[in-house]
């Protein structure tokens, strides 16, 4: 069975915001809403300071925090480690984004549009009315799993069945693939270098690995 | 809801939440409330017409919380699905609690018997657990997820509970006043020492630095007026003090004024998200690493605010 990740090599990020854009092109989510987001952080005083830059979004927990609390079953995670939301399950209580130590969930109760009350033509064509009044988030681009199950073509690997972030990624920094397949980049990747798990001490076993340096 | 944006700066530290707004933190503050009042009156041994109304406002306040969070969901016509996952959501829990509240509460109201109101009261202690552990269960807020959090609430629904008992007891002249007042007095004590446990932990096993400066910022308000005052009114009723049932009352309204003052400030106010960290700042070039960075904390070793 398949066990997906990403990988983020923090090395590489430039905070470009290209896999921010891609992913708002892929998944149409309304103004204010950004499934994926990278983080400009400043640390430090003067004069020894450093600025990093960290991508950040749905960490597709191995034991996922919004599942555990979700009281409608709308949140599951599946075999292959992806996190999931049936939007016609979910009621909005809100209680899955309070649990998540991530910010990665969002809950938009009236439809937004970019820059008036009513849509523009690429809006309304691509405007979900099962997203409003529901929680959601990055999906890990999971149609496009599914269809490397049919294709057999390889998610990280072929672009068609790679999330888009990943996909636009102008430094090579973000990875994906299959944890469980021992030929994946991701899992060389991993075996090579230094990386750390946000937020790991809540025992929510995230499935983003963020490199930080060579072995 | 007014659109809430950031500045860019701001994106990794801790956010106050924002997706609970008043009407969730009415579903604590009542039915809390309404919990420990069915236990209360369970075992406070008053007569009839007055255990009845307690009952009854007991589950009015239930209802008034639950009705709250209706009107808060995002599909509130799809609200049975709660139901799904008893497994190990809390939030089914309650539902699920809430439904047996009502029956034994119900049938409590109409048959008056002693056995029902028991059930109730036990019914409606687990309902007050239930929303205690909601919060707890919601790891991305670390002022709710810490263990004393559990404590708080339930200690807090039953001193509401308690109050509540104080008034209707005040209101009826009940004969079981003094043993009222008496174990409000108790439960106000012990919230005052749940309280300050959970300060304390909170600032020993961290937070974000915004969510303790709100709880440390309201914490002497609470222990004067939500804890001293009704104290010392509670003990003027117990000692027979002129105008007994008019202290008995005060002391009731001040211990239930104060539960949910420290409610919706912990379910609003101080509640701030785990925000976002670096383990380890990436190495470049010929550099080093930096150490762990997680804005808006000051208190976990090595992090520096960012």
């Amino acid at each position: 069975m398949s066990r997906y990740v990403m990988t983020i090599d923090l090395r590489r990020c430039v905070g470009c915001q290209t896999c921010t854009a891609a992913c708002k092109g892929a998944n149409a989510t309304p103004p204010g809403i950004q499934w994926r987001r990278v983080l400009d952080i400043e640390s430090g005083e003067f004069p020894d300071v450093r600025r990093t830059f960290l991508p950040v979004a749905c960490m597709h927990c191995g034991n996922p925090p919004c599942e555990e609390v979700c009281p409608t079953r709308a949140t599951t995670k599946r075999a292959d480690g992806l996190v999931a939301i049936d939007y016609d399950l979910c009621i909005g209580c809100a209680n899955c984004v309070m649990a998540c130590p991530y910010d990665a969930r969002s809950i938009v109760h009236e439809p937004h549009y970019a820059y008036s009350d009513s849509p523009m033509a690429s809006e309304a064509k691509r405007f979900d009315p099962n997203r409003v009044g529901v929680s959601m988030k990055c999906t890990f681009c999971k149609d496009r799993i599914e269809l490397a199950e049919r294709t057999g073509q390889i998610p990280g690997v072929d672009p068609e069945v790679t999330p888009a972030c990943v996909n636009s990624c102008i430094s090579g920094a973000m990875g994906f693939g299959d944890m469980e397949d021992s030929q994946s980049s991701v899992r060389r990747l991993l075996a090579e270098t230094q990386h750390f798990r946000m937020h790991e001490e809540l025992g929510t076993e995230p499935s983003v690995y963020y490199v930080w340096d060579k072995s | 809801m007014k659109p809430f944006i950031p500045r860019a700066a701001a994106l990794a530290a801790p956010k106050q939440q924002r997706n609970w707004d008043w009407r969730a933190a009415a579903n604590f503050i009542c039915g809390g409330a309404g919990g420990g009042l069915l236990l209360a009156v369970a075992f406070a041994g008053i007569e009839t017409p007055a255990a009845r109304i307690a009952v009854l406002l007991g589950l009015a306040l239930i209802a008034t919380g639950l009705t709250c969070v209706w009107f808060e969901i995002g599909r509130p016509w799809r609200a049975m699905n709660v139901y799904r996952h008893f497994a190990t959501s809390w939030m089914t829990r309650e539902a699920v609690v809430a439904l047996v509240v009502f029956a034994m509460g119900g049938l409590a109201l109409l048959t008056g018997a002693k056995a029902f109101i028991v059930l109730a009261g036990i019914c409606g202690l687990a309902f007050l657990y239930s929303q205690a552990r909601i919060l707890a269960a919601n790891k991305g807020i670390p002022a709710w997820r810490h263990p004393a959090s559990v404590p708080l609430l339930v200690g807090t629904g039953l001193a509401e509970g308690a109050g509540f008992l104080s008034c209707v007891a005040a209101w009826f002249g009940a004969a079981a006043s003094s043993w009222v007042a008496l174990v409000l007095m108790v439960l106000i004590g012990l919230r005052a020492w749940f309280w300050k446990s959970f300060l304390a932990r909170l600032d020993g096993d961290g937070a974000p630095d915004a969510a303790l400066k709100v709880l440390h910022g309201m914490s002497s308000r609470l222990l004067l007026l939500g804890h001293a005052v009704p104290a010392i009114a509670a003990a003027l009723a117990l000692a027979g003090a002129p105008g007994r049932g008019g202290w008995l009352l005060a002391a009731g309204f001040l211990t239930v004024g104060g539960g949910w003052f420290m409610k919706y400030t912990l379910v609003r106010r101080a509640a701030f998200t785990q925000g976002l960290s670096i383990a380890h700042l990436p190495v470049r070039g010929r550099g080093v690493s930096g150490p762990q960075v997680k804005p808006g904390w000051k208190s976990i070793p090595g992090a520096k605010a960012g």
